[in-house]
């Protein structure tokens, strides 16, 4: 393997590493002191909430990269597959950073882009059929977003200085025009909600997620999904001061009440445990959308803290996911039972995974769900906040089968060979993901997480 | 408005519209990219006029860059694919049919931007024809269940987002226009990429050959 391949081989790894030290530092700096960094003539900007973010790509994408780091390829295939993985950071990187709207709407725009032929990396009819329709939905979606921004825009002619910059927004959002604001928004969020995955646009996602490679499906469902949700976030914080919560609060609601059903509708007779994992995707983002829909600080700060932790408990499960699959060569659920006596080394990372997305404490998530049940009841919501725990009982039910029947059922299928070594093996790669989901457990304790929450709250609301 | 801009702009606007009317009558690969040729330099046109009626260099500037990249790159790439492709691959649903729903959309257009046109300019009455764009670029994608009239759809859309932008507000800042241009051509081209690969592993374009993946 020639040096460029090799080098080729760990820069991804080295990059979500990067991306997660440069979040702690920044999440360090922009705590508690509401501190703003500028660059690039006030278009790139580090607050709290995008340091935090920052750090949750940093953690999921070395969860991803360095667990999902499979057998060498041919160095051509290497180099180009790393090299988009790279882009793909780097775009969500952009994203986060983007003060002007308009800029971070590129950065999203830029992660289609740069994951397009990775999700049809494979080959083969699923594949290209898998990366036709992400690519075409998902520009689709995004080009309502940019519609709505390029209306936003418009919204502030008014003003004589039309502006697409977040914090001039935020600070004065009576530059903006009521009725054209409305329309403005409300497409911009729609179009976000097809990448962040949200019902009824969430087609091209389980598409897209099972089709591509681990380390792929582990970045795009554990982390793409939530940094497009975070642009969801930016905007519904500039509506909520310019035209009231109602108008945001129905469509997340909404979405999010939907994207559960639909998720629970095709999670019941689901065959496939990528497609399975995708649509608890969907699921998850729905519980995002209800949070933020419900709104205030309780509410907004369990959003925040479930981004962190369905990222790492799903990356983890996409990765195991890749190797189940190399092992077994179906992603067929009935084709992957008894894993527990076959491969303990692949089953119990499955199992500590699904049961941290399954919401069983000590995983953030149980936490996270409660707080958003609880702030529903709170703000007067008590409806949603049944909904939502009913559908949530049925998804718990439905996944947890599944999982038994993977890890517990039927008789052992294995194919005999050199078996002790290739579980040692084994069990070494789960390194990366036990940290991930020791992590997922930790941030529901750790003292530091509360006042990093709070900051980023802090900076979402606008206030300096 | 002085009258050689307004003509400037009715001229742009009329051929975008015309364009992509006729882009839904004459479905056929090689004059869909003869018409999204036009429609681009239509909007090169409007660009160019708004940009000298306001003096505005950098708009002038962005014109050029509208006309290499939606007059000249574009066209070719899609051009260039259906060249590729076996003649006829594309059995459409009636002409009749679908200069109707354009009509349809069109109203819908002009009714929908009534507060898009109160809240801008003098230039915004033309607007309601880049959302017209908008919803005939979304007639063509969702008309045909083919590859390369799906490309072609979201070409219009693009067009039709582009035109309500530069009515509006003269474009976007410069910095985004140069970042949104980059992004609509990669997508462009990978989607090109991706008809070739279809044509390829299926045979040809037409998506309801792609069943692999359903629930």
């Amino acid at each position: 393997m020639d040096l460029l391949a090799r080098l080729a081989r760990i820069a991804p790894t080295a990059t979500a590493t990067t991306l997660l030290a440069a979040g702690v530092g920044l999440v360090a700096v922009t705590t508690g002191g509401d501190r703003t960094l500028w660059a690039a003539g006030g278009l790139l900007r580090v607050d709290a909430l995008s340091a935090y973010l920052l750090l949750v790509v940093g953690a999921v994408a070395l969860t991803a990269t360095w667990g999902g780091l499979g057998p060498p390829r041919e160095p051509h295939t290497e180099v180009r597959f790393s090299g988009l993985l790279v882009l793909f950071l780097g775009a969500m990187t952009l994203t986060l950073l983007a003060d002007n709207l308009g800029v971070m709407w590129v950065g999203i725009e830029g992660t289609t882009i740069a994951t397009a032929f990775l999700v049809g990396h494979h080959g083969g009819r699923a594949a290209v059929e898998a990366a036709w329709k992400y690519v075409v939905l998902g520009s689709v979606g995004i080009a309502i977003a940019f519609l709505g921004l390029v209306l936003l825009y418009a919204a502030t002619a008014a003003t004589g200085e039309p502006t697409l910059s977040w914090r001039t927004l935020m600070a004065h959002p009576d530059l903006i025009d009521p009725g054209l604001g409305r329309l403005a928004l409300a497409l911009a969020v729609l179009g976000l909600a097809t990448k962040a995955g949200l019902a009824p646009m969430h087609s091209w996602l389980p598409d897209a997620h099972s089709q591509a490679p681990a380390q792929v499906s582990a970045l795009m469902s554990g982390v793409l999904l939530s940094v497009a949700f975070y642009g969801i976030l930016r905007l519904q914080a500039i509506s909520d001061l310019a035209l009231g919560p109602e108008l945001m609060r129905v469509m997340l609601v909404g979405g999010g009440l939907l994207s559960l059903t639909v998720a629970a509708a095709l999670m019941v007779a689901q065959r496939d445990y990528k497609r399975l994992l995708a649509y608890s995707s969907t699921e998850h983002m729905g519980i995002l959308a209800i949070g933020a829909g419900i709104g205030g600080p309780l509410a907004l700060a369990a959003v925040l803290l479930h981004m962190l932790g369905h990222g790492l408990a799903k990356s983890t499960l996409f990765v195991v996911a890749g190797r189940i699959l190399a092992d077994r060569g179906s992603t067929r659920i009935d084709h992957v039972q008894g894993l527990l006596a076959d491969r303990p080394a692949l089953a119990w990372p499955f199992l500590a995974g699904m049961g941290t997305l399954l919401g069983f404490p000590p995983g953030a998530l149980f936490f996270t769900e409660v707080a958003i049940l609880f702030a529903g009841w709170q703000q007067g919501l008590g409806w949603v906040s049944l909904t939502t725990a009913g559908l949530l009982v049925v998804i718990f039910a439905v996944l947890a089968r599944h999982t038994l029947v993977m890890t517990l059922g039927g008789g052992t299928r294995a194919a005999k060979g050199p078996r002790a070594v290739a579980e040692a093996g084994r069990w070494a790669a789960t390194l990366p993901l036990a940290a991930a989901l020791v992590a997922a457990s930790a941030v529901g304790f750790a003292p530091a997480v509360q006042p990093v929450l709070e900051s980023a709250l802090t900076a979402l609301a606008g206030v300096r | 408005m002085t009258g050689a801009t307004a003509q400037g702009v009715a001229l742009g606007a009329g051929a975008l519209l015309l364009t992509a009317v006729l882009l839904v009558w004459r479905p056929s690969a090689r004059s869909a990219a003869r018409l999204l040729a036009l429609q681009g330099a239509a909007l090169a046109v409007l660009v160019l006029t708004l940009g000298l009626a306001e003096g505005d260099a950098e708009l002038v500037a962005v014109a050029g860059l509208v006309l290499a990249v939606k007059a000249l790159l574009v066209p070719w790439a899609i051009a260039s694919t259906s060249a590729r492709l076996p003649a006829g691959t594309t059995p459409g649903r009636s002409p009749g049919a679908g200069l109707l729903w354009a009509a349809v959309l069109t109203t819908v257009a002009f009714v929908a931007s009534r507060p898009i046109v109160a809240a801008s300019g003098e230039t915004g009455g033309a607007v309601p024809v880049g959302l017209s764009l908008v919803l005939i670029g979304f007639l063509v994608m969702l008309g045909r269940r083919d590859a390369l009239a799906q490309l072609v759809g979201f070409v219009v859309v693009d067009n039709g987002i582009a035109t309500v932008a530069f009515l509006t507000t003269g474009g976007v800042p410069l910095v985004v226009e140069l970042g949104v241009t980059l992004d609509v051509v990669l997508v462009v081209l990978i989607l090109r990429i991706l008809v070739h690969r279809i044509q390829d592993t299926f045979g040809g374009t037409d998506l309801v050959d792609l069943q692999e993946l359903a629930d």
